[in-house]
């Protein structure tokens, strides 16, 4: 199975990249687009076919080290 | 006295480090590799130096975190060991959980270097009772990621106890909340701040104002 890590900033957590991306936007004349956020996926490989065993895996892995809680928030994919 | 410099791949003011704990307090210091699972007996310092440990890779100062030789220093300062992260440093202590916050990217993305003056808000630690009423001092910053957050209740704890150790005074440099440029763990035995005392340590270099708090912790040991 292949999981997924999303993490990007919390809602409250100013996110410059995503503001400097959006004002680009603005520019080439996309001018509606809000809220952009800039974020990353880390994606790996996981033995087995215990998808919850997996998910809680991840999850696990997310809050130790793939993202930091304290200014990032996380979804975990596996399928 | 003793201190010791910790060495991550990719820290790059591992050197300044020494010879700035070195010149201003005549400690010997020793070089210690981020695999190594002990710290030097005896030691009355530990430096988390400047850098890009790990290429920021993930985040900056993440993977540092999860050296070896963090859990030496965890362990250190639970039994009372003053430790101090500078920039980079500080960005690890934050990632192990030694100390409250984040750093993130600059408010105007820029890598900024310069010269800052600081505020010495709580001047009774023991990384500032050297500092004797200097109510401003003089370092240089030189960091990319030296935003300070964490949230308001964080904030507010912070200040309250006195946790707040440096902040920028004037202009705000890189978009810090409530302008904080470093900060001490509730115990008050380690410190992170994001302007550098090691290239700040005698009047050449234009300000000694970082000597003073190498040897303000070297004599609270």
């Amino acid at each position: 199975m292949k999981a997924k890590v999303h993490v990007y900033l919390k809602p409250g957590v100013l996110d410059v990249q995503g503001k400097a991306i959006e004002g680009a936007l603005h520019g080439l004349g996309w001018g509606d687009v809000a809220n952009v956020r800039v974020g990353k996926t880390i994606e790996f490989d996981v033995p087995g076919s215990d998808r919850a065993a997996a998910e809680a895996d991840a999850k696990a892995m997310a809050e130790r080290l793939l993202a930091n809680t304290v200014i990032e928030s996380f979804r975990v994919e596996v399928a | 006295m003793k201190a010791a410099v910790v060495v991550f791949p990719g820290s790059n003011c591992d050197r300044d480090c020494v010879v700035a704990v070195e010149r201003s307090t005549g400690a010997s210091v020793d070089r210690v590799w981020h695999q190594d699972h002990d710290l030097p007996d005896g030691v009355d310092l530990i430096v988390l130096p400047g850098g890009f440990s790990y290429g920021d890779y993930l985040r900056c100062g993440a993977m540092a975190a999860q050296s070896p030789v963090m859990k030496a220093v965890a362990k250190a300062a639970d039994d009372g060991v003053a430790v101090v992260g500078i920039c980079n440093g500080f960005q690890i202590l934050c990632e192990a959980g030694m100390l409250p916050g984040a750093l993130l990217r600059n408010a105007k993305l820029k890598y900024i270097c310069k010269a800052v003056d600081l505020d010495v808000t709580n001047g009774q630690t023991r990384f500032t009772s050297g500092y004797a009423g200097q109510r401003t001092v003089r370092m240089t910053i030189g960091n990319g990621e030296g935003n300070f957050f964490a949230d308001e209740e964080t904030l507010d704890r912070l200040e309250g106890d006195g946790q707040v150790v440096f902040r920028y005074a004037g202009e705000n440099p890189n978009g810090s909340l409530r302008n904080i440029a470093g900060v001490v763990n509730a115990r008050g035995n380690v410190l992170g701040l994001m302007p550098h005392p090691d290239r700040a340590f005698e009047a050449e270099l234009g300000s000694a104002d970082g000597a003073t708090l190498f040897q303000s912790v070297m004599a609270s040991a």
